[in-house]
């Protein structure tokens, strides 16, 4: 079955969470409202005729400087694929910035539980009813998530825990029997020196 | 190398009862693949709970890659799977080809499927190495790094580099094969086979090796899909998802090969089936030399993201921002077409995605890769919980998990 | 062979004498220490990326690391040198300082590839910009990652920095 009439099934399944399909180089996305999400996962997932049971990449999208009008602030994608009948779909759930929360698919595919914790970690974007929501790329008392497009490439200010550590280091190297060099952190203005030149 | 030692034991935790206490097989261990930390409660030998961290190694690709352009991005596709570096590769510029309607001419495609599939049983044999050295058998360690220094060394004459290459280009690859190099490579071919027996030979029928992996780690078709497993860990519980098949790219579509499925959906089976994948590899590296049309190497619309080899295009030396004597690729300012697309490769881990958002200028919006190993890692609890310390140690060997690849 | 000094004693370098006949050395003890030192380094493995597999490479067959009489040791307790091989986190930063810690002196670290030596690549939120800010480095390979020949070379630096110490046993001096 093409992409295409994929989209238009669902559009018909789900007429008012639909709101718009969009085709680009042979793939098709469907822009849909986030209330119903699992609803209309599963029923992709267990319909006969589409049985898209892989679910390929679950990620978020901040489209913050986005050209097209009429998007939310955030919005998670799920990339769905049928193995048996060779398909696949791709689902733009809109999330606003004021409420930036969806409901989980871990009780669909156990297999979202990380792609979920990711998509918490550095776009911010929770997920209601996961099992065990916190931070998995980046330690835990880290500020900030930094795919959002107003967080600079190299950070606002340092992690703690590095200030922490490179002051001890500094302290222990008195004990230093040996000759190895031990580079004086760079100070804050440097910090963010690389952050505009990109 | 010894069986893993445990890191630090802490206090027993729980009331008292049993055996039971809490295990951190930290992030530096010469038993894991890479930096891996899993937490364990154990009681006795037996783990009860099992939770896997990782983030040691995240180096940001995906903000990285939104202040870079689609060329200087390619570098970054090496270091995710470093130990399959050209499998990478030619996913990222499959994707960025199909975002940018850059067409690929035939002879590149064969060149690419080629490389792959080196690349495929380069990955392979550093699997075989460490799953059997974590298991003890030491031997198959030395005999697969000798067959590896070979292909390393081809991979040198091929494009200067050992282990990160950038030799797939967007539309294209970066320069062509020589005489001499198809020579040794049809070498290689031929001995591999020989080779190939020798480690089964060593391990297939061994009642140690049997005994570590039949019955171990088992997961239905079903539930591996679930977990979302793909490569060889889906196919050894005998799901058909090979995507050289179902979406083919480059020249898969032209050459002639099968995929192994598994039955059991054990640790034995999955080592099954990547040794057949061994097998079917040669014999797409075959056919790729002798069906190698001649022909351009690289696409009349690549987009300028080429150096050439006769001197950098649009390069301007920018002394205020960079010091003398650093060059810098101007960014594109040319149209390109903007939308998102996914577009997924099969490398020997498994499934690597990518999802590019293009807002028509020459840098990504927005990228987002969708690596086999952080899922294969997050799977790790469904498989190991209930059984023996020994076995979580089979068990990442068998998922074939690199935490390059995993953390990004 | 070399000079002779003092009747029934041979100059083989410089401080160094052999007494013939006799098989026996006489010399400064700092030379001793440093020859029995440089040649039996015994590192600890901290691979964390690609320059794990090279390091790996370099220690197998075609370029052994035996000869030298390098061993890779897992626990830093045994070890007296740690090469730090690969992009250093900041999640991974307190790990790091911990084990390199955890190393009786003489210690030296070798920052093995781009990454340890300054951040490589990835000019990032999550990379620390060389180790050198957590620990003191000795050595630094360059490369992305340097070939097995390379490391080989820095090693045989570090084993001629350690020739050149001087008194390296304790504060007391």
């Amino acid at each position: 079955m093409e992409s295409m009439e994929v989209a238009r099934r669902l559009q018909e399944q789900f007429s008012e969470e639909v709101l718009d399909i969009c085709d680009f180089q042979g793939q098709v996305g469907v822009i849909v409202k986030r209330d119903k999400i699992v609803e209309m996962l599963r029923w992709l997932r267990d319909s006969s005729d589409l049985r898209m049971d892989h679910l390929m990449d679950l990620c978020g999208v901040d489209n913050k400087n986005r050209p097209e009008a009429n998007l939310q602030r955030f919005e998670v994608v799920y990339n769905l694929y049928s193995i048996p009948l060779r398909h696949s779909i791709r689902i733009r759930a809109q999330v606003p910035e004021n409420d930036p929360c969806v409901d989980t698919i871990t009780t669909l595919w156990t297999g979202a539980d990380w792609h979920e914790r990711e998509c918490f970690d550095l776009m911010g974007i929770s997920f209601t009813g996961h099992p065990d929501l916190r931070r998995i790329l980046l330690p835990d008392d880290w500020q900030g998530h930094p795919l959002r497009k107003e967080y600079p490439l190299k950070g606002r200010e340092e992690w703690s825990g590095l200030v922490e550590l490179q002051r001890k280091a500094v302290e222990l190297h008195q004990f230093d029997l040996g000759k190895g060099i031990l580079r004086q952190p760079a100070a804050e203005q440097s910090h963010t020196k690389g952050n505009d030149k990109s | 190398m010894t069986r893993p030692m445990t890191k630090t034991i802490n206090v027993p935790v729980a009331d008292g009862e049993g055996d039971r206490y809490t295990v951190k097989m930290g992030p530096q261990h010469p038993a894991t693949h890479g930096v891996l930390r899993v937490d364990l409660e154990l009681d006795g030998e037996t783990i009860l709970k099992c939770t896997p961290h990782v983030g040691y190694l995240h180096r940001g690709f995906d903000k990285i890659a939104e202040h870079r352009t689609y060329a200087q991005s390619l570098i970054l596709s090496d270091r995710l799977d470093y130990i399959a570096a050209m499998a990478n590769n030619v996913g990222y510029c499959v994707a960025v080809e199909k975002l940018l309607g850059v067409s690929v001419p035939l002879r590149a495609k064969y060149l690419r499927t080629m490389v792959c599939e080196m690349s495929r049983i380069a990955s392979h044999l550093l699997w075989l190495a460490t799953h059997a050295l974590d298991i003890g058998a030491m031997t198959v360690f030395l005999y697969c790094f000798r067959e590896r220094e070979v292909l390393l060394e081809l991979f040198e004459e091929l494009c200067g580099a050992r282990l990160t290459f950038s030799y797939p280009r967007i539309g294209g690859v970066r320069q062509d094969v020589t005489r001499h190099f198809i020579d040794k490579l049809q070498r290689f071919i031929n001995e591999f086979p020989g080779n190939l027996e020798e480690y089964e030979t060593l391990i297939d029928t061994n009642r140690i090796w049997l005994k570590r992996t039949v019955g171990i780690g088992v997961l239905s078709g079903q539930e591996a899909l679930d977990l979302g497993l793909t490569g060889a860990c889906l196919r050894g519980s005998g799901i058909d998802y090979d995507i050289r098949k179902h979406r083919p790219y480059d020249a898969y579509d032209l050459v002639d090969f099968e995929v192994p499925l598994g039955a059991d959906g054990d640790i034995y089976a999955r080592y099954r089936c990547r040794m057949e994948e061994f097998t079917q590899s040669n014999r797409i590296l075959q056919q790729c030399i002798d069906q190698l049309p001649p022909g351009p190497i690289i696409g009349e619309d690549a987009p300028d993201l080429v150096m050439s080899l006769q001197g950098s295009r649009k390069v301007e030396v920018d002394s205020s921002r960079y010091g003398t004597g650093l060059v810098r690729l101007l960014e594109e300012s040319g149209e390109y077409p903007a939308g998102d697309i996914y577009v997924s490769t099969e490398v020997p881990k498994g499934e690597l995605g990518f999802y590019f958002i293009s807002d028509g200028s020459g840098k990504p919006y927005r990228m987002h890769i969708r690596s086999p190993s952080f899922i294969h890692i997050g799977a790790l609890p469904a498989l190991v919980e209930g059984d023996l310390i020994a076995d979580l140690i089979a068990n990442i060997g068998t998922l074939d998990v690199v935490l390059g690849e995993c953390d990004r | 062979m070399g000079e002779i000094k003092e009747p029934g004693l041979v100059e083989i370098e410089d401080g160094v004498k052999m007494i013939p006949g006799a098989n026996a050395i006489l010399g400064p003890l700092n030379k001793l220490v440093n020859w029995g030192r440089a040649g039996s380094i015994w590192p600890v493995t901290f691979g964390l990326a690609c320059c794990a597999i090279e390091m790996m490479d370099t220690g197998a067959s075609t370029n052994d690391l035996d000869r030298f009489g390098i061993i890779f040791r897992a626990s830093p307790r045994q070890a007296d040198c740690m090469i730090v091989a690969g992009t250093l986190t900041k999640k991974m930063a307190p790990i790091l300082r911990r084990v390199y810690d955890q190393m009786p002196e003489p210690r030296y670290v070798l920052a093995m590839g781009s990454c340890a030596c300054s951040g490589g690549v990835f000019n990032s939120y999550a990379v620390t910009q060389g180790v050198d800010t957590i620990v003191p480095v000795d050595v630094y390979v360059p490369g992305c990652p340097p070939r097995p020949a390379a490391l080989m070379q820095g090693l045989i630096k570090l084993q001629e920095k350690i020739l050149q110490e001087q008194y390296r046993w304790s504060l007391w001096r």
